[in-house]
């Protein structure tokens, strides 16, 4: 099966303290330290599982500029076999479509059974995932936490609201996002990536790819960020107090009445 | 003296000569035990190198003592004299079995030097060493048997008991005991009978009971008995030699050279693979263990030596919290598969697990078993034939973090450390935060080191210490006490990275190179010319694994001699409580500090410590591990740190003094879940030092 994994490099929020910027049109950039996408490493762990079980290949593709590579890396020192970057000024601020746009130009180039992106980003919108199903013309399920492929169709487990799973099947090719929690990401070190770092990975720009320089990137965008702040802590947090066998009684009780507990 | 029964060498069996089996026995005895030894030398060959021929007088002196002077057996008392008994009675009896054998082709073969008065005393000597250590054997089995202490248990999981096996070599060593004194006893009585014997007969011997019940027996039983008992000792002797290597009585033959060949570097890790430089270590197809050749053959000699007493699992923390680890077990498992893998007959097998290939992770071991380990050292501390656990245990890490094998909640905080040099993520500003607080601010400067800020001494704080805002006390603390002693130090801040001991002992390696190279670098600019930490996780690898930096000391050393040369003065301690000391395992067991933190705790006046008698030093219960161990989430009934808590408790302590942060987060822990808040509670000694400082 030939599986292409999107993933995008973010900023990993267990790592960086947050703080907006004096503008209060992004965070501060200064310090922060990034990483691939959670959600997209574990759609990594899973195209490289249904790789090692029915054979093909792996291609992780990112849209970012040049340090976009080192996730690209990271992940192919996973055991995802090709990289591809995509990289443009032009392609800079771009809004969901934009991306999803630059993403399908590369994908319509290669033939792919299986696309896999994040269910969401720690800065995203969870967009990217459903427009590229829709320009493509191929079915899409999200929140994808299982994945069985069996010849020309996958059955694959969503996870729904409250905790209830749904198992559906789907054609191939298709679109899926995935949800965290759907493997256990192996462990990546400095010495599995330093094994690929001689890998060479090729570079896509707007021109190779065929794009108008004006429908993506600054200039295409229709979604643009206005604000962006930290919101104000409010007034529901509640103090339990007593012994700890009080409070512990407190909170069986809480969570009961809200039916997070039975 | 002429022997009046007919030797074994020229006796007559049915008109053939007895001669033959004298030589025939040895002849297969030996073949067959070359031929068991040459199969289990190979799986030796083929393993890692190791280099143990260093040191020369340090192994001379650690064999004299924990080999011949067996000093670890006296740790558990009862099995420990059994063992020593047996021991020093088979150093003795050798001599005697190896002129035997000969015996069985040379009439009255003595070996040069055991005739005459020495052979004299040489005997009686034997003589004793053979009742005493069927004696021995006999409260062996019983005890064995009948009143199995839990330590010899074979949970179910690691297959079948081993009570037959010892019982079955405590009977063969046993009438091997018999036979000799047998064989020994028939001519003394013959030479009674003539009134012609010369030999010295000690009163409650075997020989001596031999003499006694066999004196009326005639001639011919006596031949009879004196043929029988040669060659059934005979026989069983070979049987035994050929024996000993099929399992864990190999330490018979393997113990003492494994004493001799221990590791004695204690602190630090092995190299991914000795002879290879950390420059090389790109080149390396593959880290740490995954198949049994990837062990040392040191450590494939460590499997076969172990002689199964279960001391190690006994004092295993991990084990006694029921995590899935039992370090006997380890040995035991792997002996067995080298054994089947290395077959005395047929060819070698090449196993495979699952996935077709032959990993020793998801085969033998699991990977929570070998997560469990703190690296507390209590298991290498106890083994009395020095088996090493924690060099293998990280050996295997290596391989599963090589394979990308981690558990989800390591590879955060392993994820941090690569980006920011600490595990919680937190900013590397950040890191010196703790100075800045206003009251300490005010009361004590600390400069931070550069290039162009240089100190005498370097304060190494470690992540811990630096970001969490219970054990940054203990930073502040140990600040307070650098000052009061009037000595210019100072702190890395944002150059500092985690020191890495535990990156390291959890297997990852390249990290810990990382870490370590940019910390020497900061180090060497700020030029220091000692380094003084407050953390024995920093202080070990600091000392042991760095290379190129000024020697670094644990506060506790440096508190002390700043005692002695009366740079420091304390206050008395009027609060009453009673106080007790928590060893920390990389202050203690990984480099033997024991008595520093004892003695700057006393000399507080009038304050009042207990100690945890049977759990400290060499034998302190691990609180449940520090660094990368936090993060892990084991299976396990309680926490180490509960165990710990109660210890103290029933030493009769108010206040656990520790000397490590880990140890601090652990027992703090520990009082909390305990519900012993404002019974107990626990103290730095930094912390303890400095609130009594004049």
């Amino acid at each position: 099966m030939e599986i292409l994994v999107c993933v995008k490099r973010a900023p990993d929020t267990l790592e960086n303290e947050i703080t907006v910027n004096k503008d209060g049109t992004n965070i501060e950039q200064e310090d922060l330290v990034y990483s691939v996408n959670e959600w997209d490493n574990y759609a990594v762990e899973e195209a490289i599982q249904i790789r090692d079980k029915v054979g093909g290949s792996v291609t992780v593709v990112t849209v970012g500029d040049e340090d976009a590579e080192e996730v690209l890396r990271r992940e192919m020192a996973m055991g995802a076999d090709n990289g591809i970057l995509i990289s443009d000024k032009a392609f800079e601020n771009s809004d969901g479509k934009g991306i999803a746009s630059i993403l399908k130009a590369e994908i319509e180039k290669g033939k792919y059974d299986l696309i896999l992106t994040g269910a969401q980003a720690d800065d995203g919108a969870g967009q990217i995932g459903g427009m590229l199903a829709a320009m493509l013309d191929l079915p899409y399920a999200s929140l994808v936490n299982k994945i069985d492929s069996e010849d020309g169709k996958l059955t694959i487990g969503r996870e729904i609201e409250g905790g209830a799973q749904e198992i559906n099947e789907i054609e191939l090719p298709c679109v899926l996002s995935i949800q965290t929690g759907i493997n256990e990401p192996r462990y990546v070190g400095i010495r599995g990536i330093r094994k690929v770092a001689s890998i060479e990975i090729p570079v896509r720009t707007a021109s190779d790819l065929g794009l108008d320089t004006n429908a993506v990137g600054d200039a295409g965008a229709k979604v643009k960020k206005l604000d962006y702040f930290i919101p104000e802590t409010g007034d529901g947090a509640e103090m339990l107090t007593g012994s700890q066998e009080e409070i512990a009684d407190k909170l069986i009780e809480l969570l009961k009445a809200k039916g997070g507990m039975k | 003296m002429e022997s009046l029964l007919i030797p074994p060498a020229n006796a007559e069996f049915f008109g053939m000569s007895l001669k033959i089996f004298g030589i025939l026995i040895p002849i297969i005895g030996v073949s067959l035990f070359v031929y068991i030894m040459f199969k289990r030398i190979l799986p030796l060959m083929q393993a890692q190198p190791d280099f143990r021929t260093d040191k020369i007088g340090e192994r001379i002196m650690t064999f004299l003592k924990v080999g011949l002077g067996q000093s670890r057996h006296p740790r558990f008392i009862t099995a420990g004299i059994i063992h020593i008994v047996i021991f020093v009675g088979f150093l003795i009896l050798a001599l005697n079995s190896s002129n035997l054998v000969i015996v069985g082709f040379i009439p009255g073969f003595t070996l040069p030097g055991l005739s005459g008065a020495v052979g004299g005393v040489y005997i009686a000597l034997k003589n004793i060493a053979a009742t005493l250590v069927l004696f021995a054997c006999i409260i062996a089995m019983i005890r064995r048997g009948l009143f199995t202490p839990k330590r010899y248990k074979v949970p179910e999981k690691y297959g079948h008991d081993h009570t037959a096996e010892a019982v079955f070599v405590l009977i063969i060593i046993s009438v091997l005991m018999i036979t000799d004194s047998l064989f020994e006893a028939a001519p003394i009585i013959e030479h009674l009978k003539t009134g012609e014997a010369k030999e010295i007969i000690i009163p409650g011997t075997i020989t001596w009971l031999f003499v006694a019940t066999l004196k009326n027996a005639s001639q011919g039983a006596l031949q009879s008995l004196y043929l029988i008992s040669y060659f059934i000792h005979d026989l069983v002797f070979f049987f035994f030699l050929c024996f000993l290597p099929l399992g864990k009585h190999f330490h018979v033959i393997t113990g003492l050279l494994n004493i001799f060949l221990s590791k004695l570097n204690k602190g630090s890790i092995k190299p991914v693979k000795w002879g290879i430089s950390e420059e090389q270590l790109d080149n390396l197809e593959s880290f740490g263990v995954k198949k049994i050749t990837d062990f040392t053959w040191k450590h494939i000699l460590d499997f076969y030596s172990c002689a199964d007493c279960g001391r190690c699992s006994d004092r295993c923390p991990a084990n006694r919290v029921k995590r899935p680890l039992s370090p006997r077990f380890i040995s035991i498992k792997a002996r067995d598969y080298i054994f089947n893998e290395y077959p005395l007959c047929g060819a070698n097998k090449n196993r495979q697990d699952k996935k077709g290939d032959n990993m020793l992770i998801g085969d033998i071991f699991e990977e929570d078993e070998i997560w469990s380990c703190t690296t507390c050292g209590a298991c290498e501390a106890e083994c009395p034939i020095l088996i090493e656990y924690i060099d293998k245990i990280v050996d295997l890490r290596r391989a599963m973090v090589d394979e990308g094998m981690v558990p989800q909640s390591l590879q955060k905080p392993l994820g941090a450390l690569n980006k920011r040099g600490n595990p919680y993520g937190k900013l590397e500003k950040k890191r010196s935060a703790w100075i800045k607080e206003k009251d300490f601010a005010a009361e004590c400067e600390v400069k931070t080191l550069s290039a162009k800020q240089n100190a005498d001494t370097l304060y190494f704080v470690d992540s811990i210490t630096s970001y969490d805002d219970r054990m940054i006390l203990i930073a502040q603390a140990t600040s307070k006490i650098l000052n009061a002693a009037q000595i210019d130090f100072g702190i890395l801040g944002k150059a500092e990275k985690d020191s890495g001991n535990e990156v390291r002992r959890f297997g990852e390696e390249m990290l810990f190179c990382e870490l370590k190279d940019q910390n020497i670098e900061a180090i060497s600019a700020s030029g220091a010319t000692s380094i003084v930490t407050s953390d024995p996780h920093a202080f070990n690898t600091l000392k042991n694994e760095y290379k190129d930096i000024p020697k670094a000391e644990h506060i506790s050393q440096l508190i002390l001699r700043q005692l002695k040369q009366n740079k420091l003065t304390l206050s008395p301690e009027t609060t009453g409580k009673t106080y007790v000391y928590h060893d920390p395992c990389y202050l203690g067991r990984h480099n033997d500090i024991y008595d520093a933190p004892r003695e700057a705790i006393d000399a507080i006046p009038s304050i009042k410590r207990v100690e945890m008698t049977d759990n400290c030093k060499d034998k302190s219960f691990c609180c449940g591990g520090g660094g990368l161990m936090l993060f892990y989430e084991p299976e396990e009934e309680t926490r180490m740190g509960t165990i710990r808590v109660q210890m103290a408790k029933e030493a009769g302590a108010n206040v656990i003094v520790t000397a490590c942060p880990f140890c601090m987060v652990n027992i703090e822990d520990a009082i909390k879940t305990s519900g012993l808040e404002g019974e107990m509670e626990v103290i730095d000694l930094a912390e303890l030092i400095a609130n009594h400082i004049k």
